[in-house]
């Protein structure tokens, strides 16, 4: 491979300008959402005591899982030496930080007490998974930050391996760490299975990858830069099996409760009779999220449109947003039982119905609001600093390749 | 029968030592009971037996008292009011029978939102109550999406008339307390045990669970009883009969 050049984002283009002006924008309603719902109290958004997360979870949850899905293209180069994933890796550290803080900055706003967030910070129950994360979380920043260092400074680079292999297990635990925090969850049907946890990493894979491309495609071409077909196909293949990987998963999470007669009623909720679940489920998740993309990925024809994997990756953070929203609020939504053999018939606390819920726009806003600070850092980022390579022609990224 | 002297003495005798050692037996006993500045202690496990078949359809007497008793009140928003105790109904699935009792939080021994909880707020005292405190408590809900008995409510709006028994804030998870209040100062019952009392249903009673004498193990051990989701062996301080 050739020598790699990294160069800042140059020119203060409006284009540029009037991204980051949007972005601000969405960033300062989620914000005034955010002051408007603690100040209210969580009564004016959709959330309830049956539907105790809301949409900001499903935000932040799919941006934690995506910034660890982020941080793979880094890993294939340090970890598993694919030279071709070398100049793609600093913009894969950058997304993994920008992406977490996003999730991090939504579900830290949709705290019932926001302001405490040093008391989340100085008391720790070690038994909770969350006390976990709230570790793996912030260690994620500095060992990104760290493994970034040993990218971008050229005398650090030979610990870039040892570092990118440390990251790449921080990162496999952390998803861990945030698929158990459904995992662990006895109570609910929906929940309360292993699977959770490899399930939400190979989510990542694919999330991760979606948004990556997605930032990746609009940068190279925001900044003139070309991104030639071997890097392209690669990635979007790429993608593809992680798609088929997604569906993999939610097969074995499928079967195995419709093997366990306890859980036939969340299957039969979510997979037949849950209304906006169900299509949540089937055509969010599985069709728009799932099966188009995957098709588009795969195909040599219809893959090699970049407006086509464009949407494909838009797609799979649609898919993404869908999954989460059957997960996270499908599964609370589905009422539980107290006793075997007997159904909650009804009570003045909404039991043995399925709770109903509808996001309010203040929470929408506060969920879009993560995305946006996530797409702010990297684009503030990316212009500050050498984080993308001069190119990704073919010649560049390929020295054997021949042009066609 | 006549008694001799000697027989009168004795008899005598012990009869003065019995009623000179036994209040002071009884002295040890309530020494061992709790001061307030005292910890609690696992030497109670305080619970409450709920007799299913005695709870009256329609009655709500047991709601009201506690939501008086603490200072529960809402906005007339039942889908985001607060509800420290509710009552359900259940049916049987083959049957077709259906009964009515209260529900509030288990106090379990083995509470899932005490294992959840990141910063200890949700807590369990050494007696059995699980409580939340109210200054560590960040407002995560955490503990509401583990527990399987919906025991648990967000404060979604701005609180009024609190009792300073039971400091209620915006923001963060409540529950039944137990009447935490009441037990260390020695009532030794509960708002809702005392209102269903007075209702003349009696379907409530509050004890500790670990002594062998009270009316709650007495109870208990002479007819079957369950607890509620029983498949996920919590140990609930809460147990139902006829159910």
């Amino acid at each position: 491979m050739a020598n790699i050049h990294y160069r800042p984002f140059e020119g203060c283009t409006t284009g540029f300008y009037g991204v980051l002006a949007v972005l601000a924008g969405v960033l300062l309603a989620a914000l005034g959402a955010a002051w408007y719902m603690e100040h209210n109290g969580h009564w004016v958004t959709g959330m309830t005591n049956q539907v105790i997360w809301g949409t900001p979870h499903v935000f932040a949850v799919f941006l934690i899982v995506a910034a660890s899905g982020a941080l793979n293209v880094a890993s294939i180069s340090s970890v598993f030496g694919r030279a071709l994933y070398k100049p793609l890796s600093r913009l894969s550290g950058l997304l993994a930080v920008a992406l977490l803080a996003g999730g991090l900055m939504v579900l830290v706003l949709d705290l019932g007490r926001p302001d405490r967030l040093i008391v989340a910070m100085t008391y720790y129950n070690f038994k909770s998974i969350f006390a976990w994360n709230i570790f793996l979380y912030v260690g994620f920043f500095a060992v990104v930050i760290v493994y970034l260092w040993m990218m971008m400074e050229r005398k650090m680079n030979v610990y870039s391996k040892p570092v990118g292999l440390f990251a790449f297990t921080w990162r496999l635990i952390l998803t861990t760490g945030t698929g158990s925090i459904f995992g662990f969850l006895v109570a609910r049907d929906a929940y309360n299975s292993a699977v959770l946890a490899p399930m939400f990493i190979v989510f990542s894979f694919a999330y991760g990858l979606a948004i990556y491309l997605l930032v990746l495609m609009a940068a190279m071409k925001g900044s003139g830069r070309d991104l030639g077909d071997v890097v392209f196909t690669r990635l979007r293949r790429l993608l593809g099996v992680f798609i088929a990987g997604s569906f993999y998963f939610v097969l074995v999470y499928h079967l195995t409760n419709l093997y366990i007669a306890q859980r036939h009623g969340i299957e039969e909720f979510i997979l037949l009779n849950g209304g906006i679940y169900t299509q949540m489920f089937w055509i969010g998740q599985m069709l728009v999220g799932g099966l188009i993309p995957m098709v588009i990925c795969f195909h040599n024809g219809l893959g090699r449109s970049r407006a086509l994997v464009t949407l494909a990756c838009l797609l799979v953070v649609i898919g993404g947003l869908a999954q989460m929203y059957v997960t996270i609020i499908g599964g609370q939504a589905f009422p539980m039982q107290l006793l075997p053999d007997k159904t909650l018939v009804s009570s003045g606390f909404f039991d043995g119905v399925v709770a109903s819920y509808r996001p309010s726009l203040p929470e929408i806003l506060l969920g879009v609001g993560g995305v946006a600070i996530a797409l702010l850092l990297t684009a503030v980022a990316v212009r500050a600093l050498p984080f993308l390579p001069e190119s990704l022609a073919d010649a560049v990224a390929d020295p054997h390749h021949k042009a066609a | 029968m006549t008694i001799n002297r000697r027989g009168f003495l004795g008899i005598s005798g012990a009869a003065i030592a019995v009623s000179a050692v036994a209040p002071g037996l009884r002295l040890i006993e309530l020494a061992e009971g709790r001061a307030p500045d005292q910890a609690v202690t696992p030497k109670q496990r305080w619970g409450l037996l709920i007799d299913a078949a005695k709870c009256a359809d329609g009655c709500t007497a047991c709601i009201d008292a506690c939501h008086e008793e603490n200072g529960v009140t809402g906005n007339n928003r039942p889908a985001t009011d607060p509800q420290w105790i509710r009552k359900v109904t259940v049916e049987d699935n083959t049957t077709g029978f259906r009964q009515s009792f209260p529900v509030m939080c288990q106090h379990c021994e083995h509470p899932p939102c005490v294992d959840v909880c990141p910063t200890g707020a949700s807590f369990k005292r050494a007696d059995g109550i699980v409580l939340v405190d109210k200054h560590t408590c960040i407002g995560c809900r955490y503990c509401m999406m583990a527990c399987p008995y919906k025991a648990r409510s967000f404060i979604h709006e701005v609180t009024t008339g609190q009792k300073t028994h039971a400091p209620r804030g915006k923001g963060t998870v409540e529950s039944c307390t137990l009447c935490v209040h009441k037990v260390d100062r020695g009532d030794n019952t509960t708002a809702c045990a005392v209102a269903c009392k007075k209702e003349g249903h009696e379907a409530i009673l509050f004890g500790d669970l670990n002594d062998p004498g009270s009316e709650i193990r007495k109870r208990l051990k002479q007819k079957p009883s369950t607890q509620l989701r029983p498949d996920l062996k919590l140990n609930t301080g809460v147990r139902y009969q006829g159910v």
